[in-house]
């Protein structure tokens, strides 16, 4: 699950000047064509380090989100929620295994990658950062964390990488159907007793202030951001991407008679453009600097993982094996 | 057919498939590598839907519905081995764990395939072949870490010592051992022993690790009556959290 608001690395449009004018433009030729790059292929480094800390952010977001959530199996209630909130959250974590994958084929080690997640030197999507307190806030993420991340990951399926845009084609299929069973969970939960309308209503609360700055704030079309396009790096714009999510989501969660905590929401219909509240950035800043309610406990269990399973990949590894790059 | 005695054998199959696989699920986001994270996650769903079609079987013999009889009894209610039940602690000891149940349940449903108690046979010929899938991880991760660092091979004969005689308490017998037996339903812990010892010593002997000489092992027994260590009831309280707000309600 994965809705972009990527943070790219800071770059300066002089980072091209060092590459071979005529590969370049080559390069860039084959993408207009909308032919895919592969791991062998000549490409420029400043296109190699954006693809990886892209691929790498979202690898890392599959197992950060998969904690909010996995939280709940042990807790989710009958046999059928139980097993299907298992598969649910053991797909993200498969996701994650072939992102990871995916990464590596431009270099970086998976375990150079989990290295940099428990340090803090990655990110990953902001809204694992906030608690999942109830069942019904599984159920929410379940249904419009997956929602946003489907819009994003479809835009971004058709990059110009083509191991990270066959893996996301993969994940898509996928994330569709965690969307049924989140929509599903939701209406049981709408439909229900005043109880669970009541937990699922205060689920939604809490998550829609998070939901609005899951693509990330406005792009600003920076040269940055107009290479990161040509390149079909960057495949929409967050702005784009959360009007699409609007579009979707918002009369699916008013016909099931919830409230969008929201007062401004509204769409414009000459425009066809959704007004809103502006998200609080200095907010999203913080917590994706650090200061959010649940980034030390986050990396905390990831930590603690890594530790603990410490000995079983030392005792895996042979020593006279040679690392070798996946090919996709 | 004494359907006291069937109901009690679906009772211990059901209700350690459940425990089990609740445990397994706990690895999910906490595997020492991603790809046991997934695999812990995949038997867990297996061993919850197992677990389902016993209890399936046991509605059918006029028990209350699988969600009920699953999140609402209590932990001296519950049949299981004490084995199940133990928190999952390091992944050494949640691996030898998984290889000394599975290695028994997959003979359970070997001899329940050829139960005389049809329903029961159908169910096992089913579901035997992916408890199969079960013993080839947990034999082809304790062969590798079984011969391979110091640490390893310490850690995983610590484990050992531990969970054997939670092991052995998995062979507690049935009031009704004998007449399962007589009437072909079931072939009986003590079968079901036997054999287990010859393949866990098979797989064993291709690693560093020593099995313990059994018989000077005391059994912990007393699981498949309602007598729980103090780690069940926790564990179910946890289970039902979300169920228990209303029972009734649909989820």
């Amino acid at each position: 699950m994965y809705g972009g608001g990527n943070v790219f690395e800071a770059t300066k449009f002089d980072d091209l000047q060092t590459e071979d004018p005529a590969k370049l433009a080559e390069f860039e030729a084959r993408i207009a064509r909308g032919e895919k790059i592969e791991p062998t292929d000549w490409m420029p480094e400043l296109y190699r380090k954006q693809l990886i800390r892209m691929i790498e952010q979202h690898a890392h977001s599959e197992i950060i989100g998969a904690l909010p959530e996995g939280t709940w199996i042990t807790r989710a209630p009958g046999f059928r929620r139980k097993m299907a909130q298992m598969a649910k959250v053991q797909d993200e974590v498969g996701h994650a295994q072939l992102l990871y994958s995916a990464a590596e084929t431009l270099g970086k080690s998976r375990e150079q990658m989990l290295t940099d997640l428990i340090n803090g030197k990655s990110k990953y999507s902001n809204v694992f950062n906030y608690p999942a307190f109830t069942w019904a806030d599984s159920n929410i993420i379940s249904w419009l964390i997956d929602a946003g991340a489907i819009v994003n990951q479809m835009a971004n399926a058709k990059g110009s990488y083509g191991p990270y845009s066959r893996a996301l084609e993969r994940i898509c299929a996928e994330e569709a159907f965690h969307l049924k069973y989140g929509h599903d969970a939701v209406v049981h939960m709408a439909t229900g007793t005043p109880k669970q309308r009541e937990m699922i209503q205060a689920a939604l609360n809490r998550w829609w202030p998070p939901i609005m700055t899951f693509f990330g704030p406005s792009d600003k079309m920076s040269t940055h951001t107009e290479t990161l396009m040509r390149w079909k790096v960057k495949m929409a714009s967050n702005d784009e991407c959360r009007q699409q999510f609007l579009d979707m989501y918002v009369p699916k969660i008013w016909e099931l008679g919830l409230t969008v905590p929201d007062s401004k929401l509204k769409k414009n219909m000459e425009t066809g453009q959704w007004k809103y509240t502006e998200p609080d950035w200095d907010e999203f800043k913080r917590v994706i600097n650090g200061d959010g309610p649940c980034n030390a406990e986050r990396l905390a269990v990831r930590r603690t993982a890594e530790e603990r399973g410490a000995w079983v990949r030392r005792a895996l590894l042979n020593p006279k094996a040679k690392y070798v790059r996946p090919l996709a | 057919m004494n359907e006291l005695a069937i109901k009690d054998l679906l009772y211990k199959l059901a209700d350690d498939q459940l425990i089990l696989g609740h445990r397994n699920s706990e690895w999910t986001g906490f595997g020492p590598i991603l790809e046991e994270d997934i695999a812990f996650s995949s038997m867990a769903q297996d061993k919850i839907g197992h677990s389902l079609a016993f209890y399936t079987l046991l509605q059918e013999l006029g028990e209350a519905e699988p969600d009920t009889v699953a999140f609402t009894r209590n932990a001296n209610q519950f049949h299981n081995s004490q084995l199940v039940e133990l928190p999952n602690g390091e992944y050494d000891f949640s691996l030898i764990r998984h290889f000394l149940y599975d290695n028994a349940e997959i003979i359970r449903f070997e001899m329940l395939s050829q139960s005389s108690y049809e329903p029961i046979a159908k169910v096992a010929i089913k579901l035997k072949g992916e408890v199969k899938y079960h013993v080839l991880h947990a034999n082809t991760w304790i062969k590798n870490l079984g011969a391979s660092t110091e640490e390893a091979i310490l850690r995983l004969q610590s484990s050992l010592n531990e969970a054997l005689p939670y092991a052995l308490g998995m062979f507690e017998q049935s009031t009704y051992e004998q007449e399962l037996i007589d009437a072909g339903i079931y072939a009986g812990e003590e079968a079901v022993k036997a054999e287990w010892l010859k393949r866990i010593q098979a797989v064993i002997e291709k690693t560093e690790l020593k099995l313990p000489d059994l018989a000077s092992i005391e059994p912990k027994f007393g699981g498949r009556y309602g007598k729980h260590t103090e780690h069940l009831q926790p564990l179910l309280d946890e289970m039902a959290e979300v169920f228990k707000i209303d029972p009734t309600a649909e989820w």
